[in-house]
């Protein structure tokens, strides 16, 4: 076995020594600390790359790794795709961004910050990685008690509240997995993502009651994450009241949910299910524009910042649901081009906010949040005669960072966001030309994404003309180059995404065409075999 | 055999969702256990019930005479786990109380 085959284990292994080794240190060495974590995200941005050219290679689509080296359906297997590895990329981008952004003045907030970042990397790159249903648990668990630390970091009332709502609902919902896991297990006798798929159309008639009930809880544990709409009113809180850094790197949390809802529905539930195949689709493909339609909503209701990210961010896990379940190879290739732009969106946006609100002076601020805590009981009109007033160089740069962001967000020219959705609504007319199914449901599901814009644009106006145009006294708020920079480079990306878009496009296009005919997937996986020691190594 | 670890498992998952429903952590926190003990033993059902059958092989005997270890393994991993979040929830739990004054779940009594 070659060393570079065990780079799939590195996104897994990295986080976790460089996570316990920092709890060797208190808090003073927070310098050297800070350099461990910033030198092991730079690593992990590394390997995701070489992973995903390696992913990207022409013959080789999928690597399996098996860890205990027990052949597949009896060991945990490591599987990486054009998915896994385009989610690892994702991810620790996203991580590189906010560790910078909170070497400024977020990492003092509280104690062991880095040691929860790392360990939250690791539950994030195995839950992309691991191809086994309970291994699967066991990461989502290591990041959500991470993910349990970190939002507690800085503790103040509000975040403690928020936090303790957030850690009960996850908790309730790890409850719904594990039932969904035991009887997924109880009638197929195997928890392997690749022997599932096998084993789901052989299930005789009277059980598959039981494999859908299965799947269904399955499910309502992956949307809870993803914030589906019953099941999302716990997620704008958790994700304003986190700090900055923090809530940026949790953008990719929901997308965890998501990834799994991709992986899974057309995997167990596709076309070669049998009886059960295409179960669960127009439940995603209802809730997610039942999402999309609540998020815009909250968005257009927000008086803060905060909590508008926290409702687009339901707005981008509404269109991903309904686009898996419109469950279309084109349709899914747009979606996935939508999701690494709407993360990095999210990612930028969380980060700018902070910087941005310095800029208010404190008394907007506690406005706002009464305004939020008790509803809008005193409009501020307030006749303002100023002729113009000079923006300083520190506010005209955030202000380009915020306007770049609405541009994203509501999914204009020329930036990605308007690439992502141009090829969602793309792929549901060509769906609509071919006389598909869902015909009627795509229209509405275009227009809810159009309307989401329309609605993020109005509220992004006029959050921007609140922050950047009303006040009288402009405040220039003290922002240093660290936290500058990362919004600057998550935008950038964006940028790069857009001028890039064919060849992203091409590579999503062989994702989606992958994901959704997963012989070759169940094949790699299932025939890989245990690697045979090395003859010295036997007595 | 059954028809107990079936109203077992209902009365545990059952009440724990009652209490879940209340507004003190407290209540929350015993709500949260009680379901992953209910959660546990269905775990371990889905292994189907057998008494006085090892779940470890020896030999090439009849698989049918030995119980599923998998299951078995599951449940001690699920136990090791939720003991370990409910421990960080009572954390969570404690902070609250001392930072709000309440032990309401919204941190302040209501009006």
């Amino acid at each position: 076995m070659r060393l570079a085959d065990h780079l799939v284990i590195v996104p897994v292994i990295l986080p976790l020594v460089t996570g316990a080794f920092l709890l060797f240190f208190d808090e003073r060495r927070r310098g050297f600390k800070a350099a461990v974590n910033l030198c092991s995200t730079a690593l992990l941005v590394a390997t995701a790359v070489v992973l995903l050219n390696h992913a990207d290679a022409s013959g080789v689509t999928t690597a399996v790794y098996l860890v205990g080296n027990w052949p597949a359906p009896f060991g945990i297997a490591l599987v990486l795709d054009r998915l896994s590895a385009l989610m690892l990329l994702l991810a620790s981008v996203l991580a590189l961004a906010s560790l910078v952004f909170s070497l400024a003045r977020w990492h003092r907030a509280g104690p062991h910050f880095h040691t929860l970042f790392q360990l939250l990397l690791m539950g994030v790159d195995g839950a992309f990685l691991t191809g086994d249903l309970f291994n699967l648990f066991v990461f989502f668990e290591i990041l959500l008690a991470a993910s349990y630390g970190l939002v507690l970091h800085g503790a103040n009332p509000f975040r403690v509240r928020a936090g303790m709502h957030y850690i009960v609902i996850n908790l309730a919902a790890s409850s719904l997995f594990l039932i969904g896991v035991a009887l997924v297990y109880g009638v197929t006798g195997t928890l392997n993502m690749a022997d599932l798929a096998v084993r789901i159309p052989a299930v005789p008639p009277d059980r598959q009651a039981l494999v859908e009930a299965g799947g269904a809880l399955l499910g309502v544990a992956f949307l809870v994450k993803a914030g589906m709409w019953p099941l999302s009113f716990w997620l704008p809180n958790a994700y304003m009241a986190a700090a900055a850094p923090v809530a940026a790197v949790f953008a990719i949390l929901s997308k965890v949910g998501i990834y799994v809802l991709l992986r899974l529905s057309p995997l167990l539930f596709g076309t070669g299910a049998g009886a059960m195949a295409s179960f669960g689709d127009e439940w995603l493909l209802v809730g997610g524009m039942a999402t999309i339609a609540f998020g815009a909503i909250g968005i257009l209701a927000s008086q803060a910042l905060g909590r508008l990210a926290g409702y687009y961010i339901l707005v981008s896990s509404g269109t991903l649901l309904a686009a898996i379940g419109v469950a279309d190879i084109a349709v899914t290739s747009g979606a996935l081009y939508y999701l690494v732009s709407s993360t990095l969106t999210i990612g930028a946006f969380f980060l700018l906010i902070e910087l941005v609100e310095r800029a208010r002076d404190p008394a907007a601020a506690v406005l706002s949040v009464t305004m939020e805590a008790y509803g809008d009981e005193e409009d501020e009109e307030e006749p303002e005669e100023e002729v113009g007033i000079a923006i300083p160089g520190t506010l005209a740069a955030l202000g380009a960072c915020f306007g770049v962001c609405a541009l994203l967000i509501a999914g204009l020219p020329p930036l990605s966001g308007f690439i992502g959705k141009f090829a969602l609504v793309a792929a549901l007319f060509n769906l609509t030309a071919t006389g598909s199914t869902v015909p009627a449901t795509a229209w509405i599901l275009a227009a809810l994404l159009l309307i989401a814009g329309f609605a993020a644009l109005l509220a992004m106006m006029r959050e921007g003309i609140r922050t950047f145009w009303a006040p009288l006294e402009v405040i220039v708020p003290r922002v240093r180059v660290i936290e500058i920079a990362p919004v600057a480079a998550l935008l950038c990306l964006t940028a790069v995404l857009s001028v890039g878009g064919g060849p992203a496009m091409r590579y999503m296009d062989a994702t989606a065409r992958a994901l959704h005919a997963p012989q070759a997937y169940i094949g790699a996986v299932l025939s890989t075999p245990a690697r045979t020691a090395a003859p010295e190594a036997r007595p | 055999m059954e028809l107990t670890l079936a109203i077992g498992i209902g009365v545990l998952v059952g009440s724990g969702v009652w209490l879940l429903l209340r507004p003190r952590t407290y209540q929350v926190i015993i709500g949260l256990s009680l379901i992953a003990y209910g959660v546990n033993l269905f775990i371990f059902s889905m292994g189907r019930l057998r008494a006085g059958q090892p779940p470890i092989l020896e030999g090439t005997a009849d698989p049918t005479a030995y119980a599923d270890p998998v299951p078995q393994a599951l449940v001690l991993t699920a136990i090791v786990i939720g003991f370990a979040t409910t421990a960080l929830f009572l954390v969570v739990l404690l902070v609250s109380r001392g930072l709000t004054g309440s032990d309401h779940v919204d941190g302040k009594e209501p009006r």
